[in-house]
């Protein structure tokens, strides 16, 4: 015989701001099987679940039902509690009157009220068809898989793997390091961004627990937390990495330059390269789009059509270990891992979008990232800062704030947030570089807020003497050497000009293209924009809604190097966490095949968005689907796509679920 | 389905004052292409710049009396002036709300609908659907053309659901479909000073000045515009530029539909290059065009 407590919520006034608590709980008191029935201002509290677990005690109770907010929200919470009372923690249903009640229907007092009433009705007769479920264990893989090798991914790989776990560091590009490798100095300290960044990456290299895979791709995720199963695609290097010793003869000796994709055009790099001087690996790649040789083998390939082009392979002459491996093809690298950790990072906007700006047409208008590279020592220029066009010494630069920021009509309404200081350092790094450049910069807002930026700001102000003029430039042209920017001067009011040697658009922040389908391999989810979502964005910054992928820097939205980095150990954390234990307790709230009655059409397997359904024979010969309830996530569909009725969700029988729809009837 | 070679034809004003010219070429290019325009009925002023800076109800009702009178023509409406052209898809826009639109089918006494089945087009628009029917009997080999669209024809964006407000290119296109040269130029889009002409001279002297220099370093031959206001600021006051700024631009400024009948072979008096105030036959004569 059933025994309800019902407990409803006041949730402060959020709940019974909008309708009469007391005539719901003197409807629950008259509903079927319910023995008690409260109410409380704050349920969740620990008064208020002392009450629930004294309530269980003093009437003998065997089924709960919490009328509250979303069971997303505290389900877990008063599962708990229900089990310090001594009850099967799944004999609780919640019934939502927050999220579905109070706060949809706040303008109508009664009915909310009605609604509530209803909403208890329901989880009343459904609890009362609950059954005592049993979680079960599951092994964890220790070991992680962190994707993305910028510095919020060695920061959490090297956690990790100080921790005493093994670690797979993924990257897509040749070398780790990501985009602070490209910086010159870092705000606001003007420290040297490859100084703090290159020995991080050295210890990556020699870490015993970290096993570094470069120019490689995530092709597939299988599995759940603690047995992740994922295929990782390696690019065809062209080079064996087990017999190069990154001398660097052939980089030295390839005669095939292309623009430099980490100079960002600013300069050229042979085919067969390193991108930077201290990347890790320090061993090469070859080009395969602009390869002498490949283009020759290509040429062969397409039937000998025109001008023979020189077949060339002076690396493969030259090189001293016999390295060079043409036949070399991309590869799949099956790996297993009890946790993902997505830092993924960020790419600079493409300012190409601005036609308004020359729309990428004007050498002399270049983007931030472009300027740190012309600043940098080892940059194309060997750091003298000169003007793409003429390679003259710029006398006066303007600046752009918020060029693919808080740009509604380029579709980009979020701010970058790194923009306005990576600009002032700019002003700064100018004036120390050359005392006799002038610098404007056109700002909407001047967001310093951190430690130590808006001191850094009124540096650039007051010591490197940058005028800061309140506007967003609505063109830039050319006439003659000049760039001259057309700016509505705000505070003024009136439109002004100013002609600038030249000119920096301080590009923001967007996520890596690809983003998205990596989300979508991993089940996660990502915004608009592609920035990818935490499982909340305050108290659960770095998890995800799918158990065992974590989420860290840039790739959730615009961060700066040291949130980048607490976020990398952030995640680190959990994922240490996670390993801490030798086993996982799955949820059991999963789908269940009754035998007798499968008649094997599978069709099941066919809808399973999570491949947790697989077949086996009986011993009467029937072929039959069987559920593996480690991946099998409660979702349902299978239910619904069973024509025989064979298959229930435990948790969601279709009983219970009939019992919830009579009882509005009854 | 509305037909797409039959138009309702707005002309505007300009067309039987200042702009006699481009109304007259664009209906000898439209008919040499089998574009149909039938003329509205009693059209009235599109009330421009006046209308709506004084009173927001009038400055969508003088529009929404020819988007009244297309719709009963079940023609989608062409203007080919770009200032007639926002105000009546600005007035269009408006009339989406369902408050704005009670008042003005009160003030026409005429029920607007809601949901009407044409559209307002810009002259551009159709000749560009219609661009590979035109005749090329003298290509504008060498001629470089620096298209200008002006500044209301993209914008606002939302509203005018033209092109890429900042960079168009249907014009550039046109030009390269008569065989002559579009020069890369970043002032496509900016303001010619427009209406301002009237109250502000300084203004309009110093936008323009901009623009026709910027067309020259650009390497332009002449400009080509699609709207009768920007043409009088551009053509007719180029001698006050040359004043002001101790300049010789010497630029002419041509219709599109000008260059479109040029390069069509019409005949060349029926072009009407003689109301324009920089006489572009020299130029056209050092090409071999006419």
């Amino acid at each position: 015989m059933a025994r309800v407590g019902v407990f409803i919520c006041h949730c402060g006034t959020n709940i019974s701001g909008a309708m009469d608590i007391t005539r719901v709980v003197e409807a629950a008191r008259k509903m079927p099987m319910v023995v008690t029935a409260s109410d409380n201002k704050y349920t969740c509290s620990e008064p208020g679940q002392a009450s629930v677990r004294q309530a269980i005690a003093d009437n003998k109770l065997n089924r709960v039902v919490i009328a509250a907010c979303s069971p997303r929200m505290h389900e877990p919470t008063f599962r708990k509690a229900v089990a310090a009372a001594g009850l099967n923690p799944y004999l609780l249903e919640i019934a939502n009157i927050r999220e579905q009640c109070s706060w949809v229907h706040a303008h109508d007092r009664k009915k909310a009220t009605d609604k509530a009433i209803e909403l208890v009705k329901i989880a009343v007769a459904k609890v009362i068809r609950h059954e005592p479920l049993y979680p079960r264990e599951v092994p964890v893989t220790k070991r992680a898989l962190v994707i993305g090798g910028g510095i919020t991914g060695i920061q959490a790989a090297l956690d990790i793997a100080n921790a005493g776990h093994e670690v797979v560091l993924l990257e897509q590009e040749p070398t780790i390091g990501g985009r602070m490798a490209q910086l010159d100095k870092t705000f606001p300290t003007l420290d040297c961004s490859a100084c703090i960044l290159t020995p991080k990456m050295v210890d990556v290299a020699n870490h015993p627990n970290i096993r570094l895979i470069t120019y490689a791709e995530i092709k597939e995720v299988r599995g759940f937390v603690g047995n992740f199963k994922v295929e990782i695609m390696q690019k065809a290097r062209k080079v064996d990495h087990t017999k190069c010793t990154g001398c660097g003869t052939c980089w030295q000796k390839c005669p095939e330059k292309s623009p430099s994709e980490f100079d960002l055009g600013l300069g050229n790099r042979p085919s067969i390269y390193i991108p930077f001087a201290q990347a890790v690996p320090a061993k090469p790649v070859i080009d395969t789009d602009h390869c002498r040789y490949i283009k020759y083998l290509q040429w062969v390939a397409d039937g000998e059509q025109g001008k023979k082009p020189p077949e060339c392979r002076i690396c493969e002459k030259i090189c001293p270990t016999g390295s060079i491996a043409w036949d070399q093809e991309p590869q799949t690298i099956t790996e297993e891992f009890g946790a993902v950790v997505v830092a993924t990072g960020f790419q600079v906007y493409d300012h190409r979008h601005y036609e308004e700006y020359g729309g990428g047409a004007y050498p002399d208008v270049i983007s931030g990232m472009q300027l740190e590279r012309l600043m940098n020592a080892s940059g194309p220029t060997g750091g003298e800062i000169i003007r793409p066009s003429d390679g003259a010494h710029p006398k006066t630069v303007a600046f752009v704030c918020c060029v693919g920021s808080r740009d509604q009509a380029k579709g980009r309404t979020y701010c970058s947030k790194v923009c306005c200081m990576y600009t002032a350092k700019h002003a700064i790094m100018l004036k120390e570089h050359d005392p006799h450049v002038q610098c404007y910069i056109f700002y909407i807002d001047v967001r310093a807020g951190g430690k130590d930026f808006e001191e850094f700001y009124l540096r650039a102000l007051d010591d490197a003497g940058a005028i800061y003029i309140k506007g967003r430039p609505s063109k830039i042209y050319q006439d003659g050497k000049k760039m001259i920017v057309l700016v509505e001067h705000a505070l003024m009011g009136r439109p002004i000009e100013v002609a600038a040697d030249l000119v920096v658009l301080a590009t923001g922040m967007e996520p890596r293209t690809g983003a998205d389908r990596l989300a979508q391999k991993l089940n996660i989810s990502y915004n608009t924009y592609h920035f990818l979502v935490e499982a909340h964005p305050k108290l659960r910054p770095v998890e995800t809604q799918t158990d065992g992928i974590f989420v860290a820097g840039a790739c959730v939205g615009p961060r700066d190097i040291p949130e980048s980095v607490a976020q990398g150990s952030a995640a680190a954390a959990k994922v240490v966490g996670l390993f801490s234990r030798d086993a996982l307790v799955t949820d059991p709230v999963t789908s269940v095949v009754n035998r007798d009655r499968c008649i094997g059409c599978l069709l099941c397997i066919a809808v399973c968005p999570y491949k947790a359904i697989d077949c086996e024979t009986t011993r009467d010969k029937r072929v039959v689907a069987v559920v593996n309830e480690s991946l099998c996530k409660g979702c349902g569909l299978c239910v619904g796509a069973c024509r025989p009725k064979a298959v229930d969700l435990r948790g969601f029988t279709s009983q219970q679920i009939l019992e919830e729809v009579n009882s509005l009837w009854s | 389905m509305i037909e797409t070679d039959r138009y309702a034809y707005y002309p505007g004003c300009c067309a039987k004052a200042s702009a006699k010219e481009y109304d007259a070429t664009t209906r000898l290019v439209c008919q040499a292409l089998g574009i149909e325009l039938v003329e509205l009925e009693n059209w009235v002023c599109c009330g421009a710049s006046s209308a709506h800076s004084v009173d927001k109800l009038l400055g969508i009702t003088l529009p929404a009396q020819e988007l009244q009178s297309a719709a009963r023509l079940n023609l989608d409406l062409v203007a080919s002036c770009s200032l007639c052209f926002s105000r009546l898809k600005i007035a269009a826009h408006e009339l989406k709300n369902e408050n704005i639109r009670n008042q003005v089918s009160e003030i026409l006494n005429e029920k607007i609908p809601a949901n009407p089945r044409n559209g307002v087009k810009h002259l551009l628009q159709v000749l560009e659907s219609h661009m590979d029917k035109i005749p090329l009997k003298k290509p504008l080999k060498d001629l470089k053309v620096a298209c200008y669209y002006g500044c209301l024809l993209g914008r606002p964006k939302e509203i005018a659901e033209f092109e890429d407000e900042e960079n168009p290119q249907v014009m550039d296109k046109i030009i390269s479909r008569l065989g002559g040269e579009p020069v890369e130029w970043g002032f496509k889009a900016e303001c010619c000073g427009g209406s301002h002409i009237f109250t502000r001279q300084d203004i309009v002297l110093k936008l323009s000045h901009r623009l026709l220099y910027q067309a020259k370093q650009a390497g332009a031959d002449c400009l080509a515009v699609v709207c009768p206001v920007c043409h009088s600021n551009l053509d007719a006051m180029q001698k006050s530029i040359d004043a002001e700024y101790k300049d010789k631009v010497d630029l002419p400024a041509l219709y599109i539909t000008q260059l479109i009948g040029l390069a069509a072979g019409l005949p060349v008096k029926k072009l009407m290059f003689d109301k324009l105030f920089v006489d572009p036959i020299p130029l056209l004569r050092r090409k071999g065009l006419v």
